[in-house]
């Protein structure tokens, strides 16, 4: 298991958002997680890369260490990755540059070389050619100025760079239109590994078709509260989350 | 960029130190007396002494001004010393025959006062003013051979005489302000550069100047003109000791442009700017001024403003000629108790005159920055353009950052502009780059350079390194 979750509580202020998630991740697999607005999903995304704003209980091992008590930057030396479903502008900061900073942060904690910038490029250049990241945004500033579909390609280029053990994809399919959408499913499903683990957070069904799960688990009201393989995703497209989560005849499972 | 910047950003104030050499200093207190003094010293002909004279006159009768939005105990004008200078063992005939005390403190600062080729090929020439006199100017003969004058300001009295009284507060009169008053009356070397008609300077020339003498101030003043279709990009870099008490530097500098010549000045101002309680630190009251005199002439200011317990100083432009262009490009930034208040003087004159701002302010700890800016059209400056920005930058809960933009508009047919933005570095910012692997006090570093880079491209080459490694020392410890 390169993810085990255990009872894992979060909360903003008073408010309880994460209700006891339990959740087991194996090496090389590709999992989703679909639930309604509100359920938690985003934040089980941000609790498990480590944002500062979450009052956490519970535990979450990770490669076998304990990942609540590592700091956002310790989570992604040890391969934790979240693409965001926002990502953040940084103006003045270049792509490239920005990109080559961090992989070379990550590789020195790895026990790595640092790459030179020629280095850098040539690994960059078969990355940005997988997701078919076009040249002129590496000059421009990270993310400023892109449209929504570059924004995300530019967080999958960040994957393929960084080569983590773990990807978590927030919304990553959240305003593409259908060919975008393809483009970085297509991407996504070129960084399939055995060494790789990616976990996708969705409302819909659609970007499942793309990038097809070995497990589907569904959240509501900050629970798993449902697993199942890729034909519950289907299902739920059909059903919708709010019958499942009032009908507790149905099999809960994936709590362990 | 990471080995780099964590290299810097483990390092306090590293220019520190300060070097046991034998000075020459007057002591403390200020009168007529102390001005004949100076004067005598540099064996200077009479009109500066008059000059001087009428200066300290002008003085004695000016208020310190108080406007600014900068606090600091009331300064005591007599407990200064105005004269201190590293005794040299003889006279120089030549570069080798610095004091090796003098040398090896420039070596510790980085400052190479050898006449070699950088590396990288850009050659710089180098004028190194120590407390109140320069002590070495570097490729005087090479710049000789293209008519270029490139020296101490006390030699360009003695040798250039004629070409220094012309000019001498024609930009900046001995009764400007109570601090360009003061400087004229006690000022003591500084740098002299004038580039004759049609010349491109072959090089960068630059001043670096020290403050290593305790108890004393330093009032140098900077000179430049091109004449016609000449230009010249000067550079200056300023360091001092850590002391627990503050030294006033009340510099003055003048650039003259005449009919299609070009000056570019840059600085990156790293004066010790006091401890993280706000103990000692360098005040830093400069006067800079550029007449664009000549038509389609061209005066470039950039400023990095690391350094100093205070910094206060508009370097501004005189857009007389027709057709004239001033810049203005500068970041300041505070962190622990620095203050600053700055900004820029554009006065359009004549027809058709362009010139832009772009402060971009940075405050951390409980720094507070103020950008103030006057642009001024008059009536005769038909078509005047002017474009301010001014972004500020905040980091904690306790700095602060103002803005007070003057606008004086006489002639209709006037555009200008003015634009303005503050913000915080974003947790989410923060969160994205420490996500990707990329620790907070690196990260925080990486989005205030962003933040800068507009004005940093302005910079040479090798002051635009130097001053992202400043930046990224003052922030250090500021971040949380």
């Amino acid at each position: 298991m390169i993810l085990q979750i255990e009872n894992l509580h979060a909360k903003v202020g008073d408010k309880e958002i994460l209700r006891g998630v339990n959740l087991e991740l194996p090496l090389g697999q590709v999992h989703a997680i679909m639930g309604p607005n509100g359920s938690g999903k985003s934040t089980l995304a941000q609790v498990l890369a480590g944002r500062e704003e979450y009052t956490v209980s519970g535990q979450v091992l990770f490669d076998g260490k304990d990942l609540l008590s590592l700091s956002a930057e310790e989570r992604a030396f040890m391969g934790l990755f979240l693409a965001f479903q926002y990502p953040v502008e940084l103006p003045g900061v270049g792509n490239l540059y920005f990109l080559r900073t961090a992989l070379n942060s990550v590789r020195k904690h790895r026990g790595l070389d640092e790459l030179d910038a020629v280095d850098f490029l040539a690994y960059a250049q078969k990355r940005m050619d997988l997701v078919e990241m076009d040249r002129s945004l590496m000059s421009r500033s990270v993310n400023e100025g892109f449209s929504g579909g570059e924004k995300k390609r530019n967080e999958i280029l960040q994957l393929a760079i960084l080569e983590p053990k773990l990807a978590i994809l927030d919304e990553t399919d959240s305003g593409l239109d259908i060919d975008a959408l393809r483009a970085v499913a297509k991407a996504v499903n070129a960084l399939r590994s055995p060494d790789r683990t990616l976990l996708l957070i969705t409302h819909y069904q659609r970007l499942l078709d793309y990038i097809v799960p070995d497990q589907v688990h569904v959240m509501t009201e900050g629970r798993i509260v449902r697993s199942g393989g890729k034909d519950l995703a289907l299902e739920l497209e059909q059903h919708g989350y709010l019958a499942d989560a009032k009908d507790h005849t149905l099999p809960v499972g994936g709590t362990r | 960029m990471s080995t780099d910047i964590r290299e810097f950003t483990e390092r306090e104030y590293k220019y520190g130190f300060s070097t046991d050499l034998d000075t020459d200093i007057v002591p403390r207190g200020l009168s007529e007396d102390v001005i004949r003094l100076i004067s005598g010293k540099k064996k200077e002909p009479a009109w500066l002494l008059d000059w001087r004279l009428e200066a300290y006159r002008k003085w004695t009768q000016k208020k310190e001004p108080r406007w600014q939005n900068v606090h600091y105990e009331p300064i005591d004008y007599q407990d200064i010393s105005y004269y201190a200078a590293p005794k040299p063992k003889k006279s120089l005939a030549s570069l080798d025959e610095v004091d090796p005390e003098v040398r090896a403190m420039f070596d510790k600062l980085g400052i190479s006062l050898a006449e070699q080729e950088r590396i990288s090929g850009v050659t710089v020439a180098v004028d190194a003013v120590v407390d109140s006199v320069s002590v070495a100017t570097t490729f005087k003969k090479r710049l000789a051979e293209v008519g270029v004058i490139f020296c101490s300001f006390s030699e360009a009295v003695q040798n250039h005489s004629d070409l220094v009284q012309q000019y001498l507060g024609s930009v900046v009169s001995n009764q400007d302000n109570f601090f360009a008053s003061l400087n004229a009356a006690v000022f003591t070397d500084g740098s002299f550069c004038y580039i004759p008609k049609g010349v491109q300077c072959p090089m960068e020339l630059s001043t670096y100047f020290r403050i290593n003498a305790a108890d004393t101030g330093q009032f140098e003043r900077t000179l430049i003109i091109a004449e016609e279709g000449a230009s010249v990009s000067y550079l200056e870099g300023c360091t001092a000791p850590m002391r627990d008490k503050n030294q006033l530097h009340a510099a003055v500098v003048e650039l003259v442009a005449l009919k299609d010549a070009y000056i570019k000045y840059s600085t990156v101002q790293n004066w010790y700017p006091g401890d993280a309680q706000g103990q000692g630190g360098i005040y830093n009251f400069v006067t800079k001024r550029g007449l664009c005199a000549g038509s389609n002439s061209k005066i470039s200011w950039t400023q990095v403003e690391t350094g100093s317990a205070i910094t206060w100083k508009y370097p501004g432009v005189i857009l007389q000629g027709d057709g004239s262009v001033g810049e203005f490009y500068s970041v300041a930034l505070t962190a622990n108790y620095q203050q600053a208040d700055t900004g820029s003087k554009m006065i359009h004159i004549g027809k058709n005159t362009t010139s832009s701002i772009l402060s971009k302010t940075v405050s951390a700890g409980h720094g507070q920055s103020t950008y103030r800016g006057l642009v001024q059209v008059h009536d005769t400056a038909i078509g005047a353009r002017n474009h301010t920005q001014c972004d500020s930058l905040l980091m904690g809960k306790d700095s602060g950052a103002s803005t007070f933009p003057y606008v004086e508009v006489k002639h209709p047919s006037a555009k200008v502009e003015h634009e303005a933005s503050t913000s915080k570095i974003g947790e989410d910012q923060l969160f994205y780059c420490r996500q990707r692997g990329i620790p907070e006090e690196d990260a925080t570093t990486m989005i205030v350079n962003g933040f800068c880079r507009e004005v940093f491209k302005e910079l040479p080459m090798e002051f635009a390194v130097e001053a992202q490694r400043l930046l990224s020392v003052s922030l250090e410890g500021s971040i949380g």
